[in-house]
């Protein structure tokens, strides 16, 4: 008894957290213009999508920003994470660890604005008839990255063995060697899904970059924010509904070769 | 302080006046040691005495803030380790875990771009003399603690060193294991004739292991010697009580051959102090005889008696200070015994800004002497 | 063995940099923004006017607050039911709360506006079977309704990943002292899963008080801090009164944190564990 009432209350919550998507989902076929009247079934909307340059050139843009501030996240924060691991200072540890800290435990408003302030101020400084552009958005998507690159990165340092890199060095490697060779490679599972997370983290951001991003530069989640101004058309949908059924593919398949590495893991025991 | 090992080998490490500091704190204080070639060396000391710093300056991990350091007669200070000629073997082994076990061993020579077919040639003379043939393939998260042991002793000799450092390499294994590894270590330090600089807080380890054993203390050398001198001519009270079970005594050198102690006086063997010279005295708990009430030099009662298989311990109060005997025969609490002991038992030191502080037995636990004996961890860099 | 070598140096290098330019100057130019007018001027009008918004400021921490603790109650029981269940099935549940996260916040909020609104879907199906419609969008319990579903994975998840790594042995070990199912939660579950339950309201809580899109779409005119801000600056360009409600906000929110932590008796929380 208490199992099945556990059951239907796990069930309902399921069904609260899936509602808003199966709407989009299903008026994203919808004839008529509305969003919330259903007229008829058509993919009218998915081609109209495809038609239209502003969306895909956000997605584009979207795409691009993420995949650079992934990128550009992963190579500093690693480096910083290995710096902070190696690092003798106590007291400079702990002054990294309380300014890596602020990005994520500040609100995404916080920090947009306080990023945006600095962008307009410098550009107030150098005279930019535009302070914000491309490069700030990007040094923002970058800045609120990199915590989640340190934090997954130091924990796998921490599980390797701390002479990892003296050994390599025993043996005739150059400090230089040693990390490429030895030190990477332990650490790569953390590495990738630092890269990862900041990827999806970009991808999906629409708080700060709302606040630092010029109007030249529109990302997904900008014009999203933008045409739910007005009425939404359920082309919106029909792209989100596109957008949501790739990331469950993609999540499907990483699981399915999640599952089967484990597998094989077992049986080589 | 210049503490040379006798012997006729020339000198393969030589460590000149070493002092390294940390924090404020003094981790080696103007240490000085020689190692001659071939030997095996034992850096033994508790937690926090300094043995692995000395190692990791070898080694070239850590520069000393004062001091030299020589290798072969050249100064190899400020060399960075992938240049020194020394190889070491690591508390945890350090193994890589992207590599199994063949290019673990292979690192060292790929590295130094040495042929394919000649790598394989020496893995596989390593792989025999570590008796690890048929585990080429294995990756090194599938092996056990001993097998591991094995692959980082095959790693670090493949570069056929002149000098091989081992920090606590033993630490890990389980106790039968560590006895098989001890034979083993031992055997191939004698096969290949070189020089082992062994770290180890395990003191029944660096007996049986070492040609020389340096027990160590606050950063300085207590005493350098064979395992049988320093067992049975220990120095100061440190090292008495480090190395084994001792009853240490304050005492007082009439003259030559005649020591006092526990208000009688004893024939003794040593001499050379000054008349009434204070000393410490010691007397090792298997060389103390347990005879009737009469026929005792000393008479005391037993206060705990534990059996440890192959004798018994016996605490037995003299006068509010307990020592502790072994014996073969069984005694109860309570009883009151007589104890004799022959001269050649009794080992006189100087003293020293140890004395007084240990050898008495009335706080005496196992356990307490096992938890001051855990393995170190990385305190001491 | 002091010194840092030129390679660690060069690695630390462009993280103490970004960090520095990126992470600590914005916020000293916050307070500088606050505390001058638009021409540059120190003023402390900005502050003073600050008393205006006492009353967004308490609503967006009321609405929250009851959000956060709604949240829990949810939440909680649902970590403790998941975390009961086979690990392959664990595995595709965990999967299933995180993925609406995936669609976008925007999209996801508008969506519950056209269930919710005035004629949407709820109130035409309630009009089919020929009832009264309701008013739901507009509301405080919209807005809060909002948060709540925005941010209920960000509980679910810190407190179900502390309970499955409560060890099983020890909830036998329990119930061998004689625990029943009731003291076993009250003495092992609840302390053991409160490392998890703090972080999760300081997840939920933080984007809650701060939120501006929910309340827009769900609120009607409720206006929260987050909205006061971005009508300063989206709308007013006022940056300066805007820098000191994001000052205010982001005191408010250390405080309250480090409150939690005090209140949880949470080690020091540091990151590099």
């Amino acid at each position: 008894m208490k199992k099945v009432s556990g059951n239907i209350f796990l069930v309902l919550i399921y069904i609260l957290l899936y509602a808003p998507l199966l709407v989009m989902v299903f008026f994203s076929f919808n004839e008529a213009k509305s969003t919330s009247v259903f007229k008829g079934f058509s993919l009218k909307w998915y081609s109209e999508l495809f038609s239209s340059a502003n969306t895909i050139n956000a997605l584009r843009n979207t795409l691009v920003l993420a995949a650079l501030s992934a990128v550009i996240a992963t190579l500093i924060g690693t480096a910083a994470a290995v710096y902070i691991y190696y690092c003798r200072s106590k007291a400079w540890k702990n002054t990294l660890d309380v300014v890596t800290n602020i990005p994520m435990m500040n609100p995404d408003i916080v920090t947009g604005v306080s990023l945006m302030l600095l962008f307009v101020f410098i550009g107030r400084l150098i005279g930019a008839k535009e302070s914000l552009n491309f490069m700030t958005l990007l040094i923002a998507h970058v800045t609120f990255c990199l915590p989640y690159v340190i934090l997954n990165v130091l924990p796998k340092l921490n599980q390797t063995d701390p002479h990892l890199s003296e050994a390599a060095q025993d043996l005739g490697s150059t400090p230089l060697q040693a990390f490429f060779k030895i030190i990477l490679p332990a650490i790569m599972p953390g590495v990738m899904s630092g890269l990862v997370m900041s990827f999806t983290l970009s991808l999906d951001d629409f708080v700060i970059s709302y606040y630092t991003t010029g109007s030249s530069f529109q990302t997904l989640p900008l014009l999203i924010f933008a045409m739910t101004k007005k009425t939404v058309k359920p082309d919106m949908y029909a792209l989100s509904t596109l957008i949501f059924v790739t990331v469950l593919v993609l999540l499907i398949i990483s699981n399915i070769i999640q599952a089967k590495s484990e597998k094989k893991e077992r049986v080589g025991k | 302080m210049n503490n040379t090992i006798e012997t006729q080998k020339k000198n393969i490490i030589e460590l000149k006046n070493i002092t390294v500091r940390f924090d404020g704190e003094t981790i080696l204080d103007d240490m000085s040691l020689s190692i001659g070639d071939g030997e095996f060396v034992t850096l033994l000391g508790s937690s926090g005495c300094g043995k692995t710093t000395t190692l990791r300056i070898i080694a070239g991990f850590l520069d000393p803030d004062e001091g030299e350091v020589f290798f072969d007669s050249k100064n190899i200070n400020g060399v960075p380790p992938y240049k020194r000629e020394v190889n070491t073997i690591f508390q945890r082994y350090a193994l890589f875990p992207n590599y199994n076990v063949f290019d673990n061993i292979a690192y060292g020579l790929r590295v130094r771009h040495v042929p394919e077919a000649e790598v394989k040639q020496r893995v596989q003379e390593m792989l025999t003399l570590v008796n690890l043939n048929g585990f080429e393939k294995r990756p090194i998260t599938k092996l056990s603690g001993g097998q591991q042991q094995r692959v980082a002793i095959a790693r670090a000799l493949i570069l056929r060193p002149k000098v091989l450092l081992l920090d606590e390499p033993l630490a890990a294994l389980d106790l039968k294991l560590r006895k098989d590894m001890q034979n083993e270590l031992k055997n191939i330090q004698k096969a290949l004739g070189i020089t082992f600089i062994f770290v180890t807080h395990d003191q029944e380890e660096a007996l049986s292991m070492s040609d020389t054993v340096v027990v160590m203390n606050e950063g300085k050398i207590q005493q350098i010697g064979s395992p049988i001198d320093i067992y049975n001519e220990p120095e100061n009270a440190f090292v008495a009580d480090f190395i084994g079970e001792s009853n240490i005594l304050d005492g007082i050198m009439k003259k030559d051959l005649l020591a006092s102690f526990s208000g009688r006086d004893f024939n003794c063997l040593d001499k050379g102090f000054e008349p009434n010279e204070p000393v410490d005295i010691v007397v090792r708990p298997e060389d103390v005889d347990i005879v009737g009430v009469n026929e005792g030099m000393l008479k005391g009662i037993v206060t705990s008696v534990t059996f440890r298989g192959v004798h018994f311990e016996i605490i037995v109060d003299i006068g509010g200070f307990k020592w502790m005997i072994q014996t073969t025969d069984e005694h109860r609490a309570g009883e009151e015994v007589g104890l004799y002991i022959e001269p050649d038992a009794i080992h006189v030191m100087k003293k020293s800004k140890y004395s007084g502080q240990f050898g008495d037995y009335s706080s005496y636990s196992d356990e307490l002497d096992e938890l001051n004996q855990l393995p170190d961890e990385e305190d001491e860099e | 063995m002091k010194k840092q070598s030129f390679l660690q140096r060069l690695l630390g290098a462009p993280y103490v940099l970004w960090a520095a330019i990126f992470i600590v100057v914005p916020l000293l130019i916050v307070v500088y923004y606050s505390f001058t007018d638009s021409a540059g001027n120190f003023t402390l009008e900005n502050i003073k006017s600050l008393v205006d918004y006492k009353e967004i400021f308490w609503i967006s921490i009321e609405y929250s607050l009851i959000a956060t603790v709604i949240t829990l109650i949810i939440a909680y029981p649902f970590a403790y039911i998941m975390s009961r269940k086979r690990e392959s099935s664990q595995r595709i549940m965990m999967m299933l709360v995180m993925l609406p996260m995936w669609m976008n916040l925007l999209i996801r909020t508008y969506s519950w506006m056209n269930i919710l609104e005035k004629n949407g879907i709820i109130n035409n199906l309630l009009a089919g079977i020929g009832l009264e419609p309701l008013k739901m969008i507009g509301t405080p319990g919209a807005v809060i309704f909002g948060m709540i579903y925005n941010y209920l994975p960000y509980m679910i998840l810190p407190i179900y990943s502390v309970m499955v790594k409560i060890d099983k042995s020890v909830l036998e070990a329990a119930e061998d002292l004689g625990s029943n199912s009731l003291s076993k939660l009250r003495r092992i579950i609840i302390p053991m899963s409160m490392p998890g339950v703090v972080s999760g309201i300081t997840m939920v809580f933080v984007p809650s008080v701060s939120t501006f899109y929910i309340s827009q779409k769900l609120g009607g005119k409720i206006m929260l801090v987050g909205d006061a801000i971005e009508k300063q600056i989206q709308s007013l360009y006022n940056y300066n009164l805007g820098a000191a409600l994001s000052l205010v906000l982001m005191v408010m929110i250390l405080l309250s944190m480090a409150l939690m932590k005090k209140f949880a008796g949470e080690g020091d929380g540091n990151l590099y564990v």
